[in-house]
């Protein structure tokens, strides 16, 4: 039988990142993204005939470099070797198991047991990062036109 | 990410997230979602459990392909911990308490005299 509680259950990031913040001195609280409008695309295919694209926002290394530049795409033999620095719970947990964060041997044994056509040879990666604008007018283009290159029928994106 | 998998989706590319941070990624809307609630960094299932993270990886796959409408949630059964172990990592990320107040508060001046160090750094030496 239900307990029932008093608070929601999943944690808000939005209300304990301001929170965290605000208690470092920091008044002016981050503005999340919102929408009231969502796209939806179907499908143009079975699933089992699609190639899918994974896009993680975990980084290559530890990166000084401009911030245009972060981005990149990486054969899925790499995907063992990214570096996780930001934005996770490292009380709780660590991110030593990459199939956590970017599950390429999970996808490719379901490409394998034919769920879907084929794990693309490739994945993205967008690190993580605030500029909503450069995301949009930046990243978000870029990660499209990789795909594009390698006909990607559908995207699997995991933020870390 | 939502950002990432709204532009995809609006271009005809179908996408799936998978993530822990639901309110982040509810408030900005996308149009397939599934919610995994652990801790921040294991979206995809717990360390070396194999079989959860197939489970979970293929959740991702059915969503994506049954998913009729944009802002479609579906939450894993999967939990990271029982009882009041599931309650202390929630409590614990990123806590803020009589017991750390000042230090976040040091922490943060700190920060910014660095930040300011740096930019006086970069005026010079432009």
């Amino acid at each position: 039988m239900s307990q029932g509680i008093s608070h929601r259950s999943y944690v808000s990031y939005i209300d304990k990142s301001r929170e965290y913040y605000q208690a470092q001195g920091y008044e002016r609280p981050y503005r999340w993204a919102h929408y009231e409008d969502v796209p939806f695309a179907r499908l143009a295919k079975a699933l089992s005939q699609c190639r899918l694209g994974v896009v993680t926002t975990a980084d290559l290394g530890p990166s000084t470099a401009p911030r245009a530049t972060k981005l990149y795409t990486a054969p899925n033999a790499d995907g063992g070797h990214l570096f996780t620095e930001k934005s996770w719970d490292r009380e709780a947990t660590h991110t030593n198991d990459p199939e956590t964060y970017l599950p390429l041997a999970r996808l490719g044994e379901h490409a394998a047991a034919g769920h879907i056509g084929s794990l693309n040879p490739r994945f993205y990666g967008v690190p993580t990062d605030y500029s909503q604008r450069l995301t949009l007018e930046h990243d978000a283009p870029q990660v499209e036109a990789w795909m594009r290159e390698d006909n990607i029928d559908a995207a699997l994106l995991v933020p870390l | 990410m939502s950002l990432v998998a709204r532009h995809l989706e609006a271009a005809g590319i179908p996408t799936v997230i998978v993530g822990s941070a639901r309110d982040i990624v509810e408030e900005c809307g996308v149009p397939r979602f599934l919610f995994v609630d652990f801790p921040l960094g294991n979206p995809c299932g717990k360390p070396w459990d194999v079989e959860m993270q197939g489970r979970i990886t293929g959740g991702a796959l059915d969503l994506l392909e049954r998913a009729w409408l944009p802002r479609t949630t579906v939450q894993r059964p999967e939990t990271w911990a029982e009882g009041e172990a599931d309650e202390r990592w929630r409590k614990r990320f990123m806590w803020v308490g009589d017991d750390n107040r000042e230090a976040l508060a040091r922490a943060g001046e700190a920060r910014r005299r660095a930040q300011t160090g740096r930019r006086q750094g970069n005026e010079a030496a432009e």
